[in-house]
């Protein structure tokens, strides 16, 4: 199936609750409002002509004054692939976690908001997953400026002086 | 800078020091240095005598900010961050992060290209999985296939090292096109390569593979169910180990892999369960066998096609390229490796994200662990082939 | 009061010390030799000239000279005493190993019973390292071979048990005795299958004594990293290896004085009997002695880098549902035999 059958279908399934079909220039996003994710997630798993079982790939993207949540999905069995998007504002960066979904999304959503920010809610194991379990601020992030030191250690470089030899 | 805020982790109960006393559960911490963890990894393991309760892995230890890294860079110029990611297959990482870029930008490359990309990425799986397989036998205690197999894996190094100046770390897939044409004579040197080659998995099937010790150790041990895997994200050998044909070379071809013959092994119970240790091991070594097929059918290719400039689809510029996004996959040495790039039409990526197959086979851990002996826990460690490089990026 | 006896013993044991020291520096020397060519590679090559024949002497210089360091948090006086009562165990046995008719620390007459009881010590030093270190790592290396050596113990026992039975007796040079005339009457080929069996479960469990591959759990190192020796440096971990190898020796010197013959050569022809010249016999009975043990160590060399590892669990299977019933049968048809052949 085409994206735009799949967004058909999922747009006769969960009339008006805001999902859009965006154009892009290699491959076509169906956006989603947080507050249809969880159904909308549910429906292309267990829906017997969508079928996506597999989580390929969950990443958080930061536009400036909004956090994006980007979920590429696939079929095992019919092969085709989806591309959902999920946009929440930086002042209430939530959206709920598909972790009972796609058990896949663990480690991806814990690394979205380690790197990104993104707070999902629901998640079974809400951590850091890269950056030390203290670390302050989401590296990823277009205004993230590295804290100066971590525990004592510099974090900036330390050049010598201008006149040594 | 943000500000700082209260960090929610939910931490479980942590063990008294008179828990510890009586006995019944330890807490183990095998790593960040541990011969077994194929990295800096740390798994953090409850125990209750020999058997582990809960194996959590932590990771981090490795993480180089590449998508930090690459928002700062020039679209080639993250090409060596690439290699660096999945240090044993560079040729696949470069490959698949180079094809998405060509797919955004609309790049087209020649023929001779892509049957180069093609051997470079099949010898670089078939070096690969002779780390993976050695290390394995290492972990399981055979001290000797490590060494024959890191003796022919030293062929392929000397290899790659004429054709792109480096052995482990290449710079040689490059976005358009490749950084250097064949040497003379090298495909030659392949070709005594495989002849080289040929006897030599023969020989590690008789050495480890049907060894009754290595199948006691590893029959049996840590099935993974294939409904389990797919809902985890699990891909490459680990999957296919689990009986499941998915396999992206033939699913989703991509350099003109749909023209060239070869089988995709999966794992068939043979040492007792569909799923268990032995089956994605042998995978591994069924897969070498199948690489070498697709190499010779490369190298003949390329005997018979004219010279042409490997480097003439290069754009000129990246300063202004196509706006969009893209999400490209690839069948690396270790499973499903996608790079997720937004461009906004500038010279650097908006956001490069990277899908790595060793983070998500390393969540499954978690999962597995329960009811395995401690050399259980090795024994699947090792049978996953994670590299931390990829894990952390 | 005649000294004689004891300035025999002390000689005695001054030249245990020196030949299990020199051996130890051959065999490890060897072993990397061995694994080395077995591994297509090369091995020692450079220290001392001809094939890095010093490299090991090299290496305990090196340790000697190593800072000596003692975890905060451990036990210190069972930290120290740990390497040495390991030592003890083993070299303490080799009083009974016959190294020729008029050569053997002490022909007691109960030379198999006490070597058993005397090399089974080792586990106690094993078990203290394993504690002492305050290791969690350490505390499993040393479980697993307090479990592995423990239950080794009962198939040994047993399979030393027949040839016993044929001799008649447990002193040492009993059982060397009677394999007086050729290979032929070795123990190993007598009133065939029986000693041969015990004789392959001896091997085998014997291994799982020393703690060497395809058993060598307790040092795991893949797992365990070092196992119960892990906080060890320096001299004291150069006990171990020292204790490991002359354990090595003293189960193949075991095997050899009682399934192989001994100290007899393989050929009635070659044989120089302690009454013609005591001295050419201590010296050619020990050369055979020797010989047969070193093959032996060579073997067990061999399968170390040969076969991988098994878990813990497959281990005691093997002991106690393998081992121990064939063992118990053996014993009972070798009974029967020399029962009915009276």
């Amino acid at each position: 199936m085409t994206v735009s059958e799949i967004f058909a279908k999922l747009s006769a399934a969960l009339p008006g609750r805001g999902l859009t079909l965006e154009e892009g220039a290699v491959e076509a996003v169906i956006r989603v409002p947080r507050e249809a994710l969880i159904e909308t997630a549910r429906r292309l798993r267990d829906e017997s002509e969508l079928n996506f079982d597999a989580l390929m790939c969950l990443s958080g993207v930061d536009r400036a004054a909004e956090l994006e949540a980007v979920y590429h999905l696939c079929s095992m069995k019919y092969r085709h692939r989806v591309t959902l998007r999920c946009v929440v504002s930086k002042d209430d960066p939530v959206i709920p976690s598909v972790c009972s979904i796609w058990p896949a999304a663990d480690w991806h959503e814990r690394e979205a908001w380690d790197l990104i920010g993104i707070r999902f809610a629901g998640h079974p194991d809400f951590r850091r997953i890269l950056c030390p379990d203290d670390w302050e601020g989401h590296p990823l992030r277009k205004d993230y400026a590295v804290p100066t030191s971590y525990h004592g250690i510099p974090l900036t470089a330390q050049l010598p002086p201008e006149n040594t030899p | 800078m943000t500000e700082p805020r209260e960090l929610n982790i939910p931490l479980g109960p942590l063990p008294s020091d008179v828990e510890d006393v009586h006995g019944e559960r330890m807490i183990l911490q095998m790593g960040p240095q541990h011969p077994a963890t194929h990295g800096v990894l740390r798994i953090e393991l409850e125990t209750d005598g020999e058997m582990a309760v809960r194996a959590v892995p932590h990771i981090g230890y490795l993480h180089r900010c590449f998508e930090k890294v690459a928002e700062n860079m020039q679209w080639p110029q993250i090409v060596p961050y690439t290699d660096r990611l999945d240090y044993l297959g560079s040729m696949n990482n470069a490959l698949g992060y180079v094809l998405a870029c060509e797919k955004l930008f609309g790049i087209e490359v020649s023929e001779r290209v892509r049957a180069i990309r093609v051997l470079a990425a099949e010898l670089n799986r078939v070096a690969s999985h002779l780390v993976a397989v050695g290390t394995y036998g290492l972990d399981i205690g055979a001290w000797t296939p490590f060494l024959f197999l890191f003796q022919q894996r030293e062929h392929i190094l000397d290899l790659f090292d004429e054709l792109s100046g480096s052995r482990l770390l290449y710079n040689y897939i490059w976005i358009g096109g490749l950084s250097h044409d064949l040497p003379d004579g090298w495909l030659k040197k392949v070709r005594d390569f495989l002849v080289y080659m040929q006897p030599k998995i023969p020989e590690l099937n008789t050495l480890l593979t049907y060894n009754k010790i290595f199948l006691e150790r590893t029959g049996k041990v840590a099935v993974l169910p294939a409904e389990t895997a797919i809902q985890w994200g699990v891909t490459g050998p680990n999957l296919r180990g689990s009986g499941v044909k998915w396999d992206l070379r033939k699913i989703e071809p991509y350099s003109g892999y749909e023209t060239y013959d070869f089988e995709i092994p999966t794992g068939t119970g043979e040492a007792g369960r569909v799923g268990d240790c032995f089956d994605r091991y042998v995978v591994r070594v069924r897969e070498m066998e199948q690489s070498l097929r697709i190499v010779e059918q490369a190298v003949q290719r390329l005997e018979r096609m004219p010279a042409d400039d490997v480097r003439a689809a290069i754009p000129k510029t990246f300063s202004k390229v196509p706006v969009g996004e893209i999400y490209f996959r690839t069948e690396a040495t270790k499973g499903e490796l996608g790079f997720y790039a937004v461009s906004d039409g500038k010279s650097k990526p908006y956001r490069l994200k990277c899908r790595t197959p060793s983070f998500c086979s390393l969540s499954v851990l978690s999962k597995m662990s329960p009811g395995l002996l401690i050399a259980d826990v090795v024994a699947l460690v090792g049978s996953l082939d994670i590299v931390l490089g990829e894990v952390d990026r | 009061m005649s000294l004689a006896p004891l300035v025999f013993s002390l000689l005695f044991v001054a030249g245990v010390i020196g030949y299990i020291a020199v051996f130890a520096l051959l065999a490890i020397w060897l072993e990397r030799k061995v694994s080395a060519h077995m591994q297509d590679r090369l091995g020692p090559m450079e220290t001392g000239g001809w094939h890095g024949w010093s490299q090991t002497l090299a290496d305990l210089m090196k340790l000697l000279l190593k800072e000596d360091i003692i975890p905060t948090a451990a036990d210190n006086f069972l930290f120290r005493v740990a390497p040495y009562v390991v030592f003890v165990g083993s070299f303490a046995a080799w009083a009974v190993l016959p190294f020729a008719a008029n050569l053997i620390g002490t022909n007691i007459n109960i030379g198999v019973f006490y070597l058993v009881a005397v090399s089974s010590t080792v586990v106690i030093g094993i078990l203290m390292a394993g504690w002492a270190s305050n290791n969690k790592w350490a505390m499993y290396g040393a479980m697993r071979s307090a479990a592995q050596m423990v239950s080794y113990e009962i198939p040994i026992a047993l399979s030393l048990l027949v040839p016993i039975l044929l001799a008649g007796s447990l002193s040492m040079q009993d059982l060397v005795k009677i394999q007086a005339g050729g290979f032929w009457h070795w123990t190993v080929l007598r009133n065939f299958p029986f000693p041969f069996i015990a004789f392959v479960i001896y091997f085998w469990a014997s291994l799982a004594e020393v703690n060497r591959t395809p058993f060598d759990i307790p040092e795991a190192e893949s797992e365990l990293v070092a196992g119960y020796h892990v906080e060890y440096s320096g001299m004291r971990f150069a006990m171990f290896f020292l204790s490991e190898y002359a354990n090595m020796f003293l189960v193949s010197g075991v095997v050899t004085a009682v399934f192989l013959g001994g100290w007899h050569a393989p050929l009635p022809a070659l044989e120089i009997a302690a009454e013609t010249s005591a001295l050419g016999h201590a010296i050619t009975g020990a050369m055979w002695f020797s010989i047969k043990a070193i093959s032996l160590v060579l073997l067990q060399m061999w399968l170390r880098w040969t076969l991988p590892r098994l878990r813990v669990d497959q281990l005691m299977h093997i002991c106690w549902k393998v081992f121990l019933p064939f063992s118990f049968v053996n014993v009972l048809l070798v009974s029967l035999w020399a029962a009915l052949s009276r």
